[in-house]
Order: structure tokens, then C-alpha cells, then sequence
């Protein structure tokens, strides 16, 4: 599989706080992707940052930001902006305010087609619209276009965010938490439609979420984030089966997974919340909440393999956990 | 949407009604009006003679009554002083008054919500700063003072305008600068603050996802949001301004209904008096209905509610 996104030693800082500290991301072409971590982590600035979504006073700097095998970070605002929408979609956690209130649907559809294939007629537009509408499994696409998003439910309003982020067909679709704000039988619906969206157009998804049931659903790899750094990344199967970081072990000792987890067993939980990093900290951000810390953790910290395509950030040897099962 | 209109305009009859009474009585207020009528000099016969010619020595109920049912089929009675009726003085000068409202609407719209869109967008910075100021200094700048100014610089000093007077288009530039003033900071102030809450929101953000052009991101999606208010204060403003026209009016001499106004304030002309005030507040009255209606064609929400 080809590399579509690479990110390494991303860093975002909002004056004196950073939020992302050097994290490094590979998305494959086709494949998707989810990035997890707690609420702060900086899983969604690392998201608006490959998308040069960030504010304005935000600060962004990486060793390597491509797309495509094209350099995005000395990229103008224009260029950036020739991207998205184009090759590059994003749709957000937000599906009740994420459209505009005083546009039709369709309005806001075909703006995305006719502003990247200037070429495009309306009626093309329109065409794309419906057909997009239907494949993200609204009924009625045809009158659809013509309403406004106070008319429609949440769900629909994200299905309506995925169809105009899918008008051009774009190489990678980011989604932060596309699900979260939504009512549980629709989550299902919505994460289903993404995995046959990826399936059928080949599309790679980066999928940000903290939800690591979603995780274990649709996933082909994960990034685990801890405090603005990507602490360990594998394929899921490995990363569930073997988890090398103390982190991802303390994430999954907190869900119940059925036929790991007994009856009357307690899940686990992690100690202490996810710390503010000063500028000019040092070595491992999770030290203060790992029961293995150790004093070599306050220096740099090692990237280590641990299988095929499988890294973690972590002082600890590879093999370290072999004797400890998850949830000890 | 329907009923919403019709309660509007319910409410906008009960204000003319209101407005109808006030006006009324606050004439009846100001003082025996068959001594101002008839001057210093007149004889006890004289101002029981204009008592009884204008109907003054009637109860005020029978008065009141009199001059609704006629003002309720445009018949405002006949100005002592013009020798006229006063529904051809006010049919003569409201074009005159209206011109020069549009014109100012016109600039202030013209500079206003550019304004505030460019404060919005460079929010805290010292171009928002500047803009925030010419705002406050043109809110607290007195209008005949303004007007002063301007005929002393344009008009004599540059001799770009004419001074006073109602003859050409020309004669309503000054005027209607003078007028914008009021309106501007207002427009401005709105502009900015609904395109900052506009600027920060959700679907801004989907917008600059999508890729679009930062005029697109910042008119289309930004400033159609934040125009929703400007729009409906725009049309209140228009009629604060026909109605607060009467001071320009009387500086530069442009004999609009504001003129009028003053003219026959000064002379206790009151069928005249009455009158104005009536048609400036019936204005009013519909350019806040006019705002109502403007809101519902803009929101789509309020639209199909």
C-alpha cells in the first residue's frame, strides 16, 4: 500500500501551549485509519492542521506534511485551498451547525463541484448532488436538494456533510467524530455507510474518534494519541491482540470486550488526567499516570518496533508485556 | 408565517391608533391654540371668532373624533398659515423628504457593513480599532453641526455643492451625507459583531473545508448570516431618518415634510403639526413591518416555521 498522507514531527502550538507535540501519522491509500485518544489530545488540531484548517494565531510546523507526495507546508492558502474539497474532504463532529442555515442543500452541494471543475455545468452539479445523496442512502434526493438543513435530523445532516465532502471525489476524507453527537442506532448507520463508502470508492479515511468500538469496527490501522504525540500505531488486529504501550493498555482495559472481559470483573480505569504540557518539557507525557514509569522516561523517549508495521513511543522494551495480559 | 404577519400587523394598527391619539392631544397640550393663532395683538372678538371658525370651542371628544373619522379617509383638514390643504402641503414635500432618506440609506449602506465586514475580519487588530472609532466619533458628532461643517468645506470653500435649496440632485448629496452619519455606526457596529459570530461558526469552517474563495467564505456564507439583522435595523434606520430629517431639513433649507414640520411648529400651524407626525409614524410604523417581512424572506428558518 502507497502512502497518501504522511505527517511526522507535527507540531501545533496556540501561543504558549502546545497542542501538538511531534506526532507522526502515516494514512495509506484505500485504508482506513482511525486516530484515538481522550478528549485534548490533539487528535482533531492534528486533523485541521493537515487540512490548514487551524486558526489564525496558531502555529504549525513538520518535519514531513505530505499529500499525495506533495510537500503541503510551504503550500499558499490558495493552493491549500485547490485541495480541499478536491482531493482532500473533511466533516466534523457538528452535523446540526455544520451547514449553512440559510442555504438549500443543494446550494451548498454544488458549490463544491463548480468552484473545483470550473468546467461543470449546474445541471452536472445537480446530477452529482442526487446521485451522492442517494449513495449515502437518503431517500428522495431530488426534493432533498431543495430544502434547508432546519429541516432535516441530525442524521440526515451528516449524511448530507459525507455526500458534499464525496462531490469530488476526493482521495482521503477526514472525520472527526463524525458520529458523536448523534443518537446511537444512527451512529451505526453512519459508520456502516463510511466503511461501504471506503470499500466501494476505494477512499481512505482518517477516522478520529475515542470510541474504540468504532475503533475495533472499521479500523485497518490505528494511532494511538497521548498529549499531542502519536504513541503507538499498528495494524488494529495487532493492536488489540498486543498492545505495547502502557497507554493503549490502559485504554482498553477501560472497555469490555466480550469474551475477554468476565462478568464480574472491574474494568479499568487510568489514573489522573491528561496533563498540560509546559513548553519545554521533556521525555515521556504519560510518565505520571504509568505504573512502569521509570527514571529514563524524563529523558528522550525511544520509537521502538514491535512487529510488521507496528511502533510504539516508549522506553520499555518491545516484549516487555508479554507476561502481562490486558486488564491485570 | 402567515399568522406571524397578521399579528404584525395587528400590532402596527394598535401603534397608528396610538400614535393618532398622542399626536393629537399633544397639540391640544401645547397651549390655548386659538390665542397662538391669532398673534399678540388680537382682540378677545378675534380669538373667539378662529375658536369658533376651526372648531375649537367643540369638547375635545367631539374634536378628537372629528379629526379621526377625517384623517381615516386623508382628509387632514386645511393649514391656517399655508391657506392650503394640508394632505397637497405633506403630497408636495414628502418626495422631497423620501429622496433624501433613500440617499442617505444608500451611503450609509454603502460604508456601513463594508466597514464592519473589514473590523470583523481584522478583529483586534488597529485596522478594527480605527474603523470602531470613525464610528463612535461619527455616532457623537452633532448632525447640524456636521451639516455646517460640510456647506463650509464642499459648498464654499470647494465650491463642489451647492449650499441650500431643493433644486437638483446635487442639493441632496450634502444633506444626505449629514444623514448617513446617524445611521453608519449602527450598521457598522451590527455588521461587525454578527460577522465575527458568523466568522467563528461551524459552517464557515465546512465552508473553508470545501475549498471555497475567501470571497465566497466571507460574503456568501459569512456576511449573507450576519446581513440577517443589518437588514431589518437598515429599514428601522430609514425610518429614523425621514422622521429625524427635520433638523437637516431646516439646515439646508430643503423644503421636505421635516421642513414642514418645523415651520408650522413655530407658527402653532396644528392641523399641519398633526398631520406629520401622523404620516412620519405611519412610516415608521410600516418600515418595522417592512423589517419583519424582510427577516422571513432572509431566514429560511422563520420562512417555513
Amino acid at each position: 500500500m502507497s502512502a497518501l498522507l504522511e505527517v511526522a514531527g507535527l507540531h501545533v502550538r496556540f501561543g504558549e501551549v502546545a497542542a501538538v507535540r511531534g506526532a507522526s501519522l502515516v494514512v495509506a491509500r484505500g485504508e482506513t485509519h482511525c486516530l484515538v485518544g481522550e478528549s485534548g489530545c490533539g487528535k482533531s488540531v492534528t486533523a485541521l492542521a493537515v487540512m490548514g484548517l487551524l486558526a489564525r494565531g496558531a502555529r504549525r510546523a513538520a518535519e514531513r506534511l505530505a499529500f499525495a507526495g506533495q510537500d503541503l507546508r510551504d503550500l499558499s492558502d490558495r493552493a491549500m485551498s485547490r485541495l480541499r474539497g478536491d482531493r482532500m474532504a473533511m466533516i466534523f463532529q457538528e452535523p446540526m451547525t455544520s451547514l449553512n442555515p440559510s442555504y438549500t442543500i443543494g446550494s451548498q452541494m454544488t458549490e463544491v463541484l463548480r468552484r473545483h471543475r470550473p468546467g461543470a455545468t449546474r445541471a452536472q452539479a445537480v446530477d452529482r448532488a442526487v446521485e451522492l445523496l442517494g449513495r449515502v442512502g437518503i431517500t428522495a434526493p431530488g426534493m432533498r436538494l431543495g430544502q434547508y438543513p432546519h429541516q432535516l435530523s441530525g442524521g440526515l445532516r451528516q449524511r448530507v456533510m459525507i455526500a458534499m465532502a464525496l462531490m469530488c471525489e476526493p482521495e482521503l476524507l477526514i472525520a472527526d467524530e463524525p458520529t458523536t453527537a448523534l443518537d446511537v442506532t444512527v451512529q451505526a448507520q453512519i459508520l456502516r455507510l463510511l466503511a461501504g463508502l471506503q470499500r466501494d470508492l476505494g477512499l481512505a479515511i482518517l477516522l478520529i474518534t475515542h470510541d474504540l468500538g468504532i475503533v475495533a469496527r472499521v479500523a485497518h490501522r490505528v494511532s494511538v494519541m497521548y498529549a499531542g504525540e502519536v504513541v503507538e500505531s499498528a495494524p488494529t488486529a495487532a493492536l488489540f491482540a498486543a498492545p505495547r504501550h502502557p497507554y493503549t493498555r490502559g485504554l482498553l482495559s477501560c472497555v469490555p470486550v466480550p469474551g475477554k472481559v468476565r462478568r464480574d470483573q472491574p474494568l479499568g480505569s487510568i489514573p489522573g488526567v491528561v496533563p498540560r504540557i509546559p513548553p519545554g518539557f521533556a521525555g515521556c507525557a504519560f510518565r505520571d499516570r504509568c505504573a512502569h514509569a521509570r527514571a529514563e522516561c524524563s529523558g528522550d523517549v525511544p520509537r521502538r518496533a514491535a512487529g510488521p508495521e507496528h511502533e510504539f513511543l516508549c522506553t520499555l522494551a518491545p516484549d516487555w508485556a508479554r507476561a502481562e495480559p490486558v486488564a491485570a | 408565517m402567515a399568522r406571524f404577519l397578521l399579528r404584525r400587523l395587528v400590532v402596527a394598527l394598535l401603534v397608528a391608533a396610538t400614535v393618532m391619539t398622542v399626536s393629537f392631544l399633544l397639540t391640544r397640550l401645547s397651549g390655548d391654540l386659538a390665542i397662538s393663532i391669532a398673534g399678540p395683538n388680537a382682540t378677545q372678538e378675534d380669538v373667539d371668532l378662529i375658536r369658533r371658525a376651526y372648531g375649537l370651542d367643540r369638547p375635545l371628544w367631539v374634536q378628537y373624533l372629528d379629526w379621526m373619522g377625517r384623517a381615516l379617509t386623508g382628509d387632514f383638514g386645511e393649514s391656517y398659515f399655508f391657506k392650503d390643504r394640508v394632505s397637497n402641503l405633506i403630497a408636495e414635500r414628502l418626495p422631497v423628504t423620501v429622496s433624501l432618506g433613500l440617499v442617505g440609506l444608500g451611503i450609509a449602506l454603502a460604508v456601513g457593513p463594508p466597514l464592519g465586514i473589514v473590523a470583523a475580519v481584522r478583529e483586534n487588530t488597529w485596522v478594527d480599532r480605527a474603523v470602531m472609532l470613525v464610528a463612535l466619533i461619527g455616532q457623537a458628532m452633532p448632525s447640524f453641526w456636521l451639516g455646517l461643517i460640510l456647506m463650509i468645506v464642499l459648498g464654499l470653500n470647494l465650491g463642489w455643492l451647492p449650499i441650500s435649496g431643493t433644486g437638483s440632485w446635487e442639493h441632496y448629496v450634502m444633506p444626505g451625507i449629514v444623514l448617513s452619519f446617524s445611521a453608519i455606526p449602527s450598521l457598522m457596529r451590527l455588521t461587525r459583531s454578527g460577522m465575527i459570530d458568523a466568522l467563528a461558526s461551524d459552517y464557515i469552517r465546512t465552508a473553508r473545508a470545501k475549498g471555497l474563495s475567501r470571497l465566497s467564505i466571507l460574503v456568501k456564507h459569512g456576511f449573507r448570516n450576519a446581513a440577517i439583522p443589518v437588514v431589518s435595523i437598515a429599514a428601522v434606520q430609514l425610518g429614523f431618518m425621514l422622521g429625524g430629517s427635520i433638523v437637516i431639513e431646516t439646515v439646508f433649507a430643503l423644503h421636505g415634510v421635516g421642513f414642514l414640520a418645523w415651520e408650522s411648529i413655530s407658527k402653532n400651524d396644528f392641523p399641519v403639526v398633526q398631520a406629520v407626525v401622523l404620516v412620519l409614524a405611519l412610516i415608521y410604523v410600516g418600515l418595522t413591518l417592512l423589517a419583519d417581512l424582510l427577516n422571513a424572506v432572509l431566514d429560511p428558518r422563520l420562512r417555513t416555521a
